[in-house]
């Protein structure tokens, strides 16, 4: 009887989590929609949204509709996505490399996408029928392989990895500035680089659609490996122990973090920090079982990235901040404490 | 017949670390493996856990060759505690013992009584039940220890492989973990340094040097003053304990 009792208010309590988490979202997202040169009450937005679903027939005003339908509500959802994405990401690698300093970047995967964006903005690689975006994934998954490669594919334990994405973060990154500083044309490098801080300028409908399927997806799949990854707790050894296949799951979830980085990164840049802090401030809150954390980590990425991008375009009038500057600010400092606590623990 | 060993061979590059190992252990019996530093005691307890595969020879695992069976399978009946396993997640007790399940659980599958009948069942022969909800950082490490223990027994095995689980730990400590892997009904193979506990509790020793066989036997047969000078490179009186019967080692000290 107890049993069917607790499994009741387990169902309630998880119920009550998840609209309470898409509720924080929402409001997140309206916010962000309503803020700009042209505010716009919460009110409309969610008239808007309702209308649309067909819930409603509210009357509003055209050119709300079309900021909000246009420009704003695609830019705030692919925010969120990015931060969930990110978040995931986050997780993911500090679970599987056994370091709470990891973070999506560590395979480097960001310093790829660069050499991959300078190779085809300023090198003119592809001749124009290829995009930024198209070149940044290639690199991402170029310097994805040269990691694998490098770490000796799966036998390579925890720290080979994170080595060996270090090896090719200082690769690609040369590389980059080696190209950046070679070429004439000022203007162009600035664009990248502006570009690398990440930004939600220009993103839409079909970006929002990409990303969201590609974080749907990884979501479900790193779901499906909690216990796995809980079971990674005590090391590879220990997970091959219980019944794991390293190799199998080792493949498989850097597989999906690289493919949602390098979606991330090739689409709005590469955005830091996210990754690092929010799985340590999701685990503050749910505890560090996988099952609770990966939700945990999406949503509070998706409210932290909705949130600095609106911080982005308010801090300074006039002016919109690369997002990646935002949210280093914010990071650095709980970097620090991570550290600090680090140092004490051990 | 639990545990067969045959001819094992496991080398690093051209170093070979076991060297055509071959035992068999008794089902419900005590194994404790002993050797110095290096001689390969820790390779020898991964390869028969099926974590390292054998360049040659094979472990027959109740008449079945390791190599057909699934790490899933293996993890179902042989556990294995290695040695000083720690973690930065700050799990629960409970938590870490629920691993335990893991190999009895699909990916779909949920919680079920069974599984919560062998985590209670671990926890308490373990001695744990009351540290159940403290973190894993606030354990010392004999509570550590049996943490890990209780993990491999919610695994349900039918053989349980142990990587030196008394290091670090006071001497308390040291003979209760001691009394609790001798007190377990399944089969247990033990790497061990201290040859007094080893002779305690253990029912049948091998020793290893240079990842041979060098001795095997029972504790009465293996632990000479000889082995000692030759295995272990100390001048020792070995007598048989007025307290338990059981060989008792005096290291001189010059």
């Amino acid at each position: 009887m107890t049993g069917t009792h607790n499994s009741l208010r387990q169902f309630f309590a998880f119920a009550a989590a998840v609209a309470a988490s898409f509720a924080a979202i929402g409001l997140a997202v309206g916010v962000s929609v309503g803020i700009g040169d042209l505010p716009i009450p919460l009110a409309t937005t969610f008239s808007a949204v309702t209308n649309r679903l067909g819930w409603t027939a509210v009357m509003l005003n055209r050119i709300h509709e079309t900021v909000i339908w246009d420009y704003r509500l695609s830019r705030a959802l692919v925010a969120a996505f990015c931060g969930a994405g990110l978040a995931l990401s986050g997780a993911v690698m500090q679970s599987l490399l056994r370091n709470p300093l990891a973070e999506p970047y560590v395979l480097g995967i960001s310093a790829g996408a660069s050499t991959g964006a300078v190779s085809i903005v300023i090198l003119g690689l592809g001749a124009g029928t290829i995009s930024l975006s198209t070149g940044a994934f290639a690199g991402a998954f170029a310097a994805f392989f040269f990691v694998a490669l490098l770490s000796n594919g799966t036998r390579g334990g925890a720290d080979r990895t994170i080595l060996a994405g270090v090896a090719a973060s200082q690769l690609f990154n040369a590389s980059t500035s080696y190209i950046v500083t070679t070429s004439g044309n000022a203007q162009q490098a600035r664009d990248v680089m502006f570009w690398l801080l990440g930004s939600f300028g220009g993103v839409r409908w079909p970006e929002l659609a990409l990303v969201s399927v590609i974080v749907g997806i990884a979501l479900v799949a790193c779901l499906l490996y909690a216990r796995v990854l809980d079971a990674f707790a005590f090391g590879d050894e220990a997970a091959a122990a219980l019944g794991v296949n390293v190799a199998r799951a080792r493949i498989v979830l850097f597989a999906l973090t690289a493919m949602m980085t390098a979606t991330i990164v090739s689409m709005v840049g590469s955005i830091g920090f996210v990754g690092l802090v929010v799985p340590h401030v999701a685990r503050f809150v749910v505890g560090p079982l996988h099952v609770r954390l990966l939700p945990a980590c999406a949503v509070v990425g998706a409210i932290f990235m909705v949130v600095a991008d609106i911080a982005s375009r308010t801090l300074i009038p006039q002016q919109v901040l690369p997002i990646g500057v935002v949210t280093a600010l914010v990071g650095v400092p709980f970097f620090s404490i991570i550290l600090c606590r680090f140092q004490r623990a051990s | 017949m639990t545990i067969k060993a045959d001819n094992l061979t496991w080398k690093i590059g051209r170093k070979t670390i076991v060297d055509e190992v071959s035992f068999v252990a008794q089902p419900g019996k005590m194994l404790g493996l002993l050797g110095p530093n290096g001689s390969g005691k820790t390779s020898l307890l991964r390869l028969i856990a099926g974590l390292r595969s054998p360049h040659s020879g094979s472990i027959i695992l109740e008449g079945r060759d390791l190599k057909t069976i699934g790490r899933r399978a293996i993890a179902r009946r042989v556990a294995f505690v290695e040695q000083h396993a720690t973690t930065n997640a700050n799990l629960r007790v409970v938590d870490v013992v629920k691993l335990g399940r893991f190999p009895h659980r699909s990916m779909f599958s949920g919680w079920s009584l069974a599984d919560d009948e062998a985590v209670e069942t671990a926890l308490s022969r373990a001695g744990m039940a009351h540290k159940r909800n403290d973190r894993w950082q606030s354990l010392s490490g004999g509570e550590k220890q049996r943490t890990h223990i209780a993990r491999a027994l919610a695994q349900s095995p039918k053989e349980l492989i142990l990587d030196e689980p008394t290091n670090h730990l006071d001497i308390q400590h040291q003979i209760g973990l001691m009394r609790l892997v001798s007190g377990l009904p399944m089969t247990s193979i033990i790497a061990l340094h201290d040859l007094n506990h080893a002779a305690m509790f253990c029912d049948h020793l091998i020793v290893m040097q240079n990842g041979r066989i060098v001795a095997s036997g029972t504790p009465e047969n293996v632990v000479t003053e000889a082995l000692l000078r030759d295995v272990f490179c100390v001048e020792a009186r070995v007598e048989a304990s007025p307290h338990h019967a059981r060989p008792h080692i005096h290291y001189l000290a010059r």
